[in-house]
């Protein structure tokens, strides 16, 4: 079956739409080939910096014939629905039609059409036209006098059709002025002539032979082999750089590795700025020393060129733009060290962070005094919490950072160093930021984690009392990865920590309820107020305080409808921080629903203990013991729902024990004692297992109870008083999880 | 390179050797060959041969140099690689022709740079102008990992589409230079080419200046004359227009653009002098660039611009 090649020729695109425009171009052909009828065994992308082209293997060569009948008007109905019918159908006259009888309905028209396929080359040059004209580039553009637009100057169009043993056709369609044809060029310097071409291995083969590698994976997977031997060769290891491959196979068509080096007094910055300067603005590899773990003072380029002097003057021009480079990294990591990072403080007043959220000073205020509050509990020392909190963000207002902000935080850790600051100010610095993703590192030195959780905290806070929290797959601030990143300094570090508490204080300050204790008449005074949201906010406390009644001294109401505002926001967080420890549980094995089991419960804000509670319950459910008493709970809670809602009545332990008549009542009456005595000594011990372990005590006696005894019994008395035992099974298992909540 | 020339006029040896090369090259390609325009400008694209020629329907080529002013970019003379006085050598091709990238290698080669030896490279970089309300799609062009052009096609100019479109190159001359000298400090650029005590370096010529305007651009600079200035030139441009503005054609556009150039100016000014502050920066911005629109509209209905 025949071969479609295609292939799109232009100026050079930039590196980092190609991927995606291959994708693009093979998504937008194949679909509206198959639309057409046309199935195909396979295709595939090729992409350079020059060239955009598709190969599409086993097509037929014409569509196929399509018959059908097409149902018309009745006999004698009005003239234009005749016509809209043959119109519709395609035929000139109503004596083409045939008429068809129906016994209910009469008789009516009935028109045959029949559809020879069209050649698929037909179909082709009629659909890659229009591709072209509305191609999904991110930003295109017109040239010369025309009006197509591309993403730089269209030059030519390849477009050939046919199978292995033919001479495949040239499908001349036109865009634009540039017809199709089978002309394509190599190398823009090595190999700048025609080529004339067959079909994809032709091409291929032409191509390579004109210096061009039209394989993006082809030319990444040389890049990266050519550019390890290199450096072994020199005793060196590539520092990889998956983003920085994909960049530079972008703008090659025929990559040559060269190595280049810079004077070693350039090694005295430190090697995450090296790799940053040489990488942002040269697209060049830095290479490992294995002997001392540092940079070495060389770097790896990938040209464009096989140079007729084998790449001297490439080199040594690449090496004259790095050390011009380096020569201003360095300036900017020495003018950096002049300035004290606790001078640079105070420009951050006239830094905002977020417009609604005011500047970073606030922000670093708020942070600092969390910090300070948080250090206890994580055994902090909480003056050297706030310090490190305060300077955490000072980096972010230097030259280098300012540069190359992925820098922020190590930069502020080196800066940290060079001042002599405390150590775990340093680390803080850059720690603080951590974990960013989930594969991140997650700190554990006190005082990095006090900092990192009040920086999380901050920020989760702030964005939800302005009601930007994370919708859909929009998630603007990273508020998943914050509320992740708090989750798992917790759960890492085993911290015990009531979030509750933290979260309201922590909501205060942005909620400006400090200002309201302070100025509780201020409330009224809406329209000084900029801020739309805190606005917003006020005027439904103003609201309410008006129902408060005219008598109530507004001071004492601001404060405590202000507290309840910083709880609702915290209540509203905190099922947000439940949402993510269910997916963060659930991709470590363990089971949601048990998250919302435990979560059910009242006052629950601890992660860990609502981890471990999970744990020991997902163990507990794995075992017999665990599931026929889960069995027989909800066998209880069945029972008592339905006879509650017969009752209208609802049925609350404990049973009376005088009216225990049955021995398996009684048993199970004299189980249930023991065990909720047992089972809240164990939760108080934060003992889970030993919890689990008594409730499965209660196995045997419910189980019994089921077999012999009948709930509702005849007499009224003892069913209600055997309702209300059941309800002391629920009752003994709510220490533990709602059970209500447990799936399977 | 041209053989024939002689070893002071070699655009590898001499300053004003290369900047004469291009000129010639693009002479060749059927450019007029223009001067500096005669005011203060950030870049060559200020030049009216371009912001207002780009505009219109009527086909147009030309280059020339253009001393650029950057006030912020001084250094006292003290850094090897930023002036805050630079030239730049633009070309405008409008349309912009198919082998528009064809013409600039050849340029480069026309310069002494090898195109077997060196590695030219089209990298992404979008333009844009805020002030002129520009902005094109094309490239930055490596040679050997240092930029050493902008490579544009305009789409829009003062806030009008561009049709056709231009092509826009822009050199910079100390860069492309010290490059072809094989020189690390700009103030070592061989300016006239010649050797022993005859030879003039880039330094000799422009050192001095360097360090009096950076204390000029940054310390002395008068800012209320300059604050005045530019709500002159703002009032004169508007003013200009409206009187140039009768019936169906425009009659006086050049000089009110004029004045839409020296508010640029004098805004870069004040930048540099530090009494701009970050929220005013964007509304002086806007400002000027209302003039800049105001003047393209106007220009649309001129002959030149292809008012019927």
């Amino acid at each position: 079956m025949p071969d479609l090649l295609l292939e799109l020729f232009s100026e050079e695109i930039p590196a980092r739409m190609q991927a995606q425009a291959a994708d693009a171009l093979r998504r937008l052909v194949t679909d509206a080939l198959v639309e057409r009828g046309l199935l195909y065994e396979g295709a595939k992308a090729f992409v350079t910096p020059r060239r955009l082209a598709l190969a599409v293997h086993g097509l037929p060569g014409r569509q196929s014939d399509v018959r059908e009948e097409r149902k018309g008007p009745r006999v004698g109905a009005p003239e234009a629905a005749l016509q809209g019918f043959l119109k519709a159908a395609g035929l000139t006259s109503i004596d083409q039609a045939k008429v068809q009888t129906d016994p209910k309905k009469g008789d009516f028209y009935v028109a045959r059409v029949e559809r020879p396929g069209r050649p698929t080359t037909e179909v082709i040059a009629e659909i890659v036209p229009d591709i072209i004209r509305s191609f999904p580039w991110p930003k295109s553009m017109r040239w010369g006098s025309g009006t197509l637009r591309w993403v730089r100057p269209l030059q030519s169009i390849l477009c050939t059709f046919g199978t292995e043993i033919e001479d495949p056709e040239v499908i001349r369609f036109e865009v634009d002025g540039i017809v199709a044809s089978n002309v394509t060029y190599g190398h823009r310097f090595l190999a700048p002539g025609a080529i004339e071409v067959r079909r994809l291995e032709d091409w291929l083969a032409k191509l390579e032979a004109a210096k061009v590698i039209a394989d993006r994976d082809r030319r990444k997977a040389a890049i990266l082999a050519d550019a390890k031997d290199l450096a072994l060769v020199h005793g060196l290891e590539l520092i990889e750089d998956e983003a920085l491959l994909d960049e530079i196979s972008g703008l090659v068509e025929w990559p040559v590795v060269l190595m280049g080096v810079f004077e070693a007094a350039f090694l005295d910055i430190p090697d995450e700025v090296i790799r940053a300067t040489i990488r942002a603005n040269q697209k060049c590899f830095v290479l490992r020393d294995p002997r001392t773990g540092r940079l070495a003072n060389r770097f790896i380029l990938v040209s464009n060129l096989a140079a007729s002097d084998g790449g001297a003057q490439i080199v040594a021009g690449n090496g004259r733009v790095i050390r011009a480079r380096l020569s201003d990294a360095k300036f900017f990591w020495d003018t950096d060290r002049r300035t004290k990072l606790e001078d640079r403080l105070a420009r951050f007043a006239q830094i905002t962070f977020h417009e609604k959220l005011g500047s970073q000073a606030a922000r670093i205020d708020r942070i600092a005094l969390l910090a300070r509050a948080l250090a206890p509990q994580i055994g902090a020392e909480p003056g050297l919490a706030e310090q490190a909190a305060r300077l955490a963000k000072a980096d972010l207002l230097t030259e280098v950072v300012g540069e190359f902000p992925e820098l922020q935080g190590l930069m502020g850790r080196y800066y940290a160093q060079a001042e002599g600051l405390a150590p775990e100010i340093a680390a803080a610095s850059e720690e603080h930021y951590k974990p960013q993703g989930p594969a991140d590192r997650v700190p554990t030195a006190p005082v990095s984690v006090a900092v990192a959780l009040a920086d999380k905290i901050d920020t989760l806070v702030g964005f939800w009392a302005i009601d930007e929290k994370p919708t859909g797959s929009k998630d603007p601030y990273a508020l998943r990865r914050a509320a992740l990143g708090v989750i798992r300094i917790v759960l890492d570090n085993r911290l015990r920590l009531k979030l509750q508490p933290i979260l309201i204080e922590a909501s205060r300050p942005i909620l400006g309820e400090a200002h309201y204790d302070a100025h509780p008449h201020d409330v009224f005074h809406l329209e000084s107020l900029a801020d739309k949201v805190v606005s917003d906010l006020l005027r439904n406390l103003s609201r309410r305080l008006v129902k408060a009644g005219p008598d109530t001294p507004p001071g004492d109401i601001a404060r405590v409808e202000g507290l309840s505002m910083a709880a609702d926001l915290s209540a509203d967080l905190l099922a947000f921080l439940a949402e993510r420890l269910k997916v963060h549980v659930r991709e470590r094995g363990a089971r949601h629903d048990l998250v919302d089991a435990v979560f059910a419960l009242p006052g629950q804000d601890d992660l860990l203990m609502i981890v471990r509670r999970v744990e020991a319950l997902q163990s507990f459910l794995e075992t017999e013991d665990g599931r026929i008493l889960l069995a027989g709970y909800r066998r209880a809670v069945n029972i008592l729902r339905i006879e509650e809602k017969k009752d209208g009545a609802r049925y609350a332990g404990p049973a009376d024990a005088r009216r225990l008549v049955e021995p398996a009542e009684e048993r199970l009456a004299a189980a249930i004692e023991t065990v909720k005595g047992q089972v809240a000594e164990a939760v108080a011990g934060e003992d889970f297992a030993a919890a689990m372990a008594a409730l499965s005590h209660l196995r045997g006696p419910v189980d019994a109870f089921f077999e012999a005894v009948t709930v509702n019994a005849t007499d009224g008395e003892l069913r209600v008083n055997r309702l209300r035992l059941l309800d002391e099974i629920r009752d003994a298992t709510r220490v533990i999880a709602d059970f209500d909540r447990i799936e399977g | 390179m041209d053989p024939a020339l002689p070893p002071h006029m070699r655009p590898d040896a001499s300053f004003q050797g290369l900047l004469l090369t291009l000129q010639r090259f693009w002479a060749d390609q059927g450019c007029v060959i223009l001067q500096p325009y005669d005011m203060e400008v950030g870049a060559g694209t200020f030049h009216p041969a371009t912001t207002l020629r780009a505009l219109g329907p009527r086909p147009w080529k030309a280059a020339y140099v253009q001393p650029s002013r950057r006030p912020k970019d001084g250094r006292y003379g003290e850094n090897p690689n930023r002036l805050q006085h630079y030239y730049q050598f633009q070309v405008i091709l409008k349309p912009s022709p198919e082998d528009l990238q064809d013409l600039y290698l050849r340029s480069l080669a026309a310069i002494g740079i090898d195109l077997r030896l060196h590695d030219v490279r089209f990298v992404e970089d979008d333009w844009e102008s805020p002030t002129l309300g520009a902005w094109g799609l094309g490239w930055e062009c490596w040679c050997d990992g240092m930029e050493v052009s902008q490579f544009t096609y305009f789409q829009q100019v003062a806030g009008f589409e561009c049709a056709p479109v231009s092509g826009e190159l822009t050199y910079g001359l100390e860069r492309l230079a010290m490059y072809v000298q094989g020189v690390e400090n700009v103030y070592d650029l061989n300016f006239n080419g010649r050797t022993g005590t005859e030879k003039v370096t880039y330094g000799d010529v422009f050192k001095q200046a360097e360090q009096e305007y950076s204390r000029h651009n940054f310390e002395h600079a008068d800012t209320a004359m300059l604050l005045e200035q530019f709500r002159m030139a703002e009032g004169a441009c508007t003013r200009y227009l409206a009187a140039g503005d009768g019936g169906p054609r425009h009659l006086m556009v050049l000089p009110a653009y004029d004045q839409c150039i020296k508010a640029s100016h004098v805004f870069n000014l004040l930048d540099a002098r530090g009494v701009i502050s970050v929220t005013e920066r964007q509304s002086y911005i806007l400002r000027v660039r209302e003039l800049a629109k105001a003047c393209g509209a106007a220009w649309l209905r001129t002959e030149a611009g292809g008012a019927a």
